[in-house]
């Protein structure tokens, strides 16, 4: 393979921006890529690396106020830069494929599927117009999509997220390209979804020998897909070689600390942190641009760039010191709750509707299910409460209800004084709303733009200590301490900071209040994975220090498992199986769970996940029995679609709500 | 849909009856009533009493509004107070005249908007746009007034290439309004293109740095394609209301710009009816000119049901 000319080939990339004083400010710095047919390369970065220019580059486009400065990008053997608009028109979405990371914005709205891929045949393809619409239906059975047909006619936004990445999949495939770019693909999928996505393009890219190039933050996801990985950091190439090589032993300390970050399923501790920030366009840099971050960083580090140097597995590093990074440790275990903790807050048979039902639909008994029904359960003090569950499982809407923001249609919540909350947020008194606070998943959008910091902190001491002044000014600052940022903060605003950095003043506003229960919605989503492990650090911190209450709602199973002390498992908004985080990850487990846990990902090149065999969506909850009956891949037939299945109690607090006894569990569990 | 249309259809009609009360109380509370305002100096005694008789108006307000809802839900709205004409007959000439006006502001108008404004956000910053944005400031901050009079004294006297007023009959046949009204429409078009260009740049710029501009770019969409295939249709979407408001406010009759030209239109004949104290027309206009807000609205809800997928099935959903 590696003696065939390679498809795309970049050399020494430059490509920059004007800043506003003028100067033109680099985001990538010469930077190699080549990939041939029938290879998958992975190029890995956090965010601001420069990996999605580098992805869009290779089909000689770059976004708006971008220019190339130097370089050359080469595909087919010829430069994509110099080529006439209407050559560039042919290539694009024909020979050369682009997979967008976020597919229900990178779809027309106001097109229907049918005519969107029919427009890809039309411009990539010479069949005969009248062979459109069997051809577009062959490309969506080949995406592995259910009815063709009928989804032909759908809009966009009438897709779940898996059917429209499967449809921007098969519009890619209509050009019957030779390579295909892939930005994300799968980033804002569910992990069962995810798993079969990736699954589909193995196998396309087998089968039609294409070369692939994933862009991901996601180590998991370059495991599973790619043969070989080039790592980029502050727009530079710092690491490249094998995939295998690059995850099991990686020769640039960059690339040891990000895998060092990342939470792993099988184990309780929490990933070490990495410190620092990238350097910026505008930071002028001279040597190394890990150095400042780098533990291994001497003064030739600081003085001039390494060049790329020959490290132990087929691979390369730009580093003076390659294959030097200690391999990854086992972190520290999070603290456990004592087990004579009091009662905070207790949840007793929650539903919530987001839609009252109409008085119509109750005459003609037609009153949907509710989105959350029957959830129940306790937090004591000092506990971390993980809840996980696919998008619509309902883990955000019972925070939004414990919090007040949408009142529950029936059910108790009550914290630890013993007295029922009423459900909206205003009729709460004020020392029930200081005691449970909550952070979201965005901090760009939970932190007022217009505030600077001190106000954002300010506003909770006022409201429920009363402070002014001087004794305010302390507080804040005191706050900041407590979440690693110093006192210089207090007069930025929020567009000044990091995403960890705001994510740590919104963690600081929920402290502010001296909260007994932080409700956390996916707060560390939007953060890159060495900025994750600090923002758990901090909570895990601030759990056995001040004996702090968590509900922690997360996607990622993992960092679920590294934090909390016991998890809940939903779906469609009932729970499944709630218990100590190590049974809930062990056996046995609901069907649902064991779905979940197969499916995740791991940055290990030997993990295979386990798949359902269909991954079709449910539109909502079953007006009776078991949530789970449509997708269970161990149904037992009539029972699960009448009855509510029981909860049994495998181990003491440990329930699972399936009719499946549970010595059967156990033999289809993980284990 | 059907159930949709005809849910949006029932809600306009509800608008309507509102709206009708509304102004039938309004004119009750006003002090006087048709009869003072016919008789004038001579409303007092036995001619006052003579008059109300005749016009019906000693009983109860409830029977008269009733009454008067159900001549104008057959399109009677009664004898006007001065020289006791039909009303409808009235009204109806001059509706037509303000909506040939109207639909000759919006026949070049709108075209000409949605392009100027394509043009402004396809080129953003550069020379076009400066030029087009800041023609609509200007066209925006200028009084109508001052737009037509300076048109007048540049069109009519100076060039001499059209007629400064319109002289013609309100029941005169259409044509005969040709060339007379064309100053007035294009003050009004002058008005509406600024209004509805704004709105329509400013959705063509974020609609081009969408993300499924960009994919169909990289998709290999010719430039073309892209704007008038993908980020057109929905950059028109949020543009459609502006413009709905626009023909609203030109179908009620444009009072400045029909009192500059003299043109014989539903704006000048409420100024009338008013300074007239003639309430049975002032009523009656009101009523029109509510009716055709109702009714632009209406056909832009549709049209952008007809357009916008998400918006239907949204709407779908929640029935």
């Amino acid at each position: 393979m590696s003696a065939a000319a390679p498809l795309i080939d970049i050399r020494k990339l430059c490509v920059g921006f004007r800043g506003r004083a003028g100067t033109i400010l680099p985001v990538l710095h010469e930077v190699d890529l080549s990939v041939c047919r029938g290879e998958s390369l992975g190029i890995v970065g956090e965010s601001g690396s420069g990996k999605s220019t580098l992805a869009l580059a290779a089909m000689g486009y770059l976004r708006p106020g971008l220019q190339k400065l130097a370089g050359a990008v080469l595909f087919d053997g010829q430069e994509m830069f110099d080529r006439p608009a209407a050559e560039l028109a042919r290539i694009r979405g024909g020979k050369l494929g682009l997979i967008p990371q976020n597919s229900g914005q990178a779809l027309t709205p106001t097109l229907r599927i049918g005519a969107q891929i029919a427009e890809a045949l039309r411009l990539h393809c010479d069949h005969d117009p009248a062979t459109h619409r069997a051809r577009a239906c062959d490309l969506l059975e080949q995406v592995r999509l259910p009815e063709p047909e009928a989804i032909l006619r759908r809009y966009p936004h009438e897709l779940s997220g898996g059917q429209q990445q499967r449809v921007a999949i098969a519009m890619a495939l209509a050009g019957e390209p030779d390579a295909l770019l892939l930005d994300e693909p799968t980033t804002g999928l569910d992990v069962t979804t995810q798993a079969h996505i990736l699954d589909l393009l193995r196998d396309l890219a087998r089968a039609r020998s294409m070369a692939m190039v994933y862009v991901s933050h996601d180590l998991g996801v370059i495991a599973r897909v790619c043969d070989r990985v080039q790592v980029l950091y502050a727009g530079e190439t710092v690491l490249t070689g094998p995939a295998r090589a690059v995850l099991r032993a990686p020769a640039h300390p960059y690339t040891a600390a990000l895998l060092a970050a990342i939470p792993r399923l099988g184990e309780r501790t929490l990933p070490r942190a990495l410190g620092g920030r990238p350097p910026g366009p505008d930071e002028p840099r001279e040597g190394c641009a890990f150095a400042p971050r780098c533990a291994l960083a001497t003064g030739a580090c600081r003085a001039a760039r390494p060049d790329m140097a020959e490290a132990p597995d087929g691979q390369a590093a730009r580093c003076l010191f390659p294959g030097a990074a200690p391999s990854r440790d086992a972190g520290h275990a999070a603290p456990a709750c004592p087990a004579d903790s009091p009662c905070v807050l207790r949840v007793v048979d929650l539903s919530v509707r987001h839609a009252r039902p109409g008085w119509h639909m109750r005459l003609r008994g037609r009153v949907p299910p509710a989105t959350v029904a029957g959830v129940t359960f306790d937090l004591r003090r000092g506990e971390t409460l993980g809840l996980v569950g696919e998008s619509g499982s309902g883990k955000s809407t019972i925070l939004r209800a414990l919090a007040g923001l949408l009142p529950p249609a029936s059910g108790e919540i009550v914290p630890g004084d013993g007295t029922r909350l009423a459900g909206a947020v205003e009729r709460r008194r004020p020392q029930d709303l200081r005691r449970i606070q909550m952070i979201f998943q965005n901090p760009d959008a939970s932190l007022n733009p217009r505030h600077t910091i001190a106000e954002i902190l300010a506003q909770p001491l006022r409201l429920y200590f009363g402070l002014t002044g001087q004794a305010l000014a302390a507080r804040a600052e005191e706050l900041l301490a407590t979440v690693r940022l110093g006192a210089e903060c207090l007069d930025r605003r929020p567009g000044q900071l990091s995403g960890g950095e705001k994510q740590r003043v919104a963690v600081a506003r929920a402290l502010a209040a001296d909260p007994e229960v932080v409700l956390c919605d996916e707060i560390t989503s939007a953060l890159d994975v060495s900025v994750q492990a600090a923002v758990l650090d901090l909570l895990n911190d601030l759990k056995a220090r001040r004996g702090m209450a968590f509900v922690f709602v997360s996607h990622d199973l993992a960092v679920v498992r590294a934090l909390s002390d016991r998890v809940a498992v939903l779906y469609q908004g009932r729970l499944c199986e709630t218990g100590p985080a190590a049974a809930v990850h062990g056996a046995p487990s609901h069907p649902y769970t064991a779905a979940l846990l197969g499916a995740a990902l791991a940055p290990d090149p030997d993990h295979v996940p386990r798949l359902l065999a269909e991954d079709a969506v449910d539109p909502g909850p079953p007006a009776r029995g078991c949530p789970f009956q449509r997708r269970c891949p161990v149904r037992r037939g009539a029972i699960c679609e009448t009855d509510t299945p029981p909860a049994r109690e495998a181990a003491p607090g440990h329930l699972i709500r399936c009719h499946i006894p549970l010595h059967e569990l156990c033999a289809t569990a993980p284990g | 849909m059907a159930g949709l249309i005809a849910g949006r259809l029932a809600l306009g009609l509800v608008t309507l009856w509102l709206v009708s009360a509304i102004i039938f109380l309004g004119v009750e509370a006003l002090p006087g009533d048709a009869c003072t305002a016919i008789l004038e100096r001579d409303a007092h005694g036995a001619a006052l009493e003579t008059c109300r008789k005749a016009l019906g108006l000693e009983t109860p307000a409830l029977e008269r509004y009733l009454s008067w809802a159900a001549g104008v839900a057959r399109g009677d709205f009664g004898l006007s107070a001065h020289g006791q004409q039909d009303i409808a007959g009235l009204v109806g000439y001059r509706m037509r005249n303000s909506f040939l006006l109207a639909a000759g502001a919006l026949a070049v108008g709108i075209p000409l908007a949605i392009a100027l404004g394509v043009v402004a956000g396809l080129t953003r910053d550069r020379w076009p746009d400066l030029l087009f944005s800041t023609g609509a400031i200007l066209a925006m901050t200028i009084p109508d007034f001052v737009a037509a009079t300076v048109l007048i004294l540049v069109f009519a006297i100076w060039l001499g290439w059209v007629p400064a007023i319109v002289l013609t009959p309100a029941d005169a046949p259409p044509l005969e309004f040709f060339p007379e009204f064309i100053l007035a429409s294009t003050v009004l078009a002058m008005l509406m293109v600024a209004h509805v260009m704004r709105m329509v740049r400013a959705s063509v710029i974020e609609a081009m740095s969408s993300d499924y501009v960009q994919m169909a770019t990289l998709k290999g969409v010719p430039y073309r394609q892209v704007v008038l295939r993908h980020a057109l249709p929905n950059a028109l979407l949020p543009a459609i209301n502006v413009i709905a408001l626009t023909v609203a406010w030109l179908l009620g009759g444009v009072v400045v710009v029909e009192v500059v030209f003299n043109y014989p239109g539903l704006g000048r004949l409420l100024v009338d009816a008013i300074s007239g104290r003639d309430l049975p027309v002032v009523q009656a206009i009101t009523m029109i000119v509510a009716a055709s807000y109702v009714a632009v609205n209406l056909v832009a809800d549709l049209l952008g049901l007809l357009l916008n997928p998400r918006l239907r099935s949204y709407r779908a959903r929640q029935r």
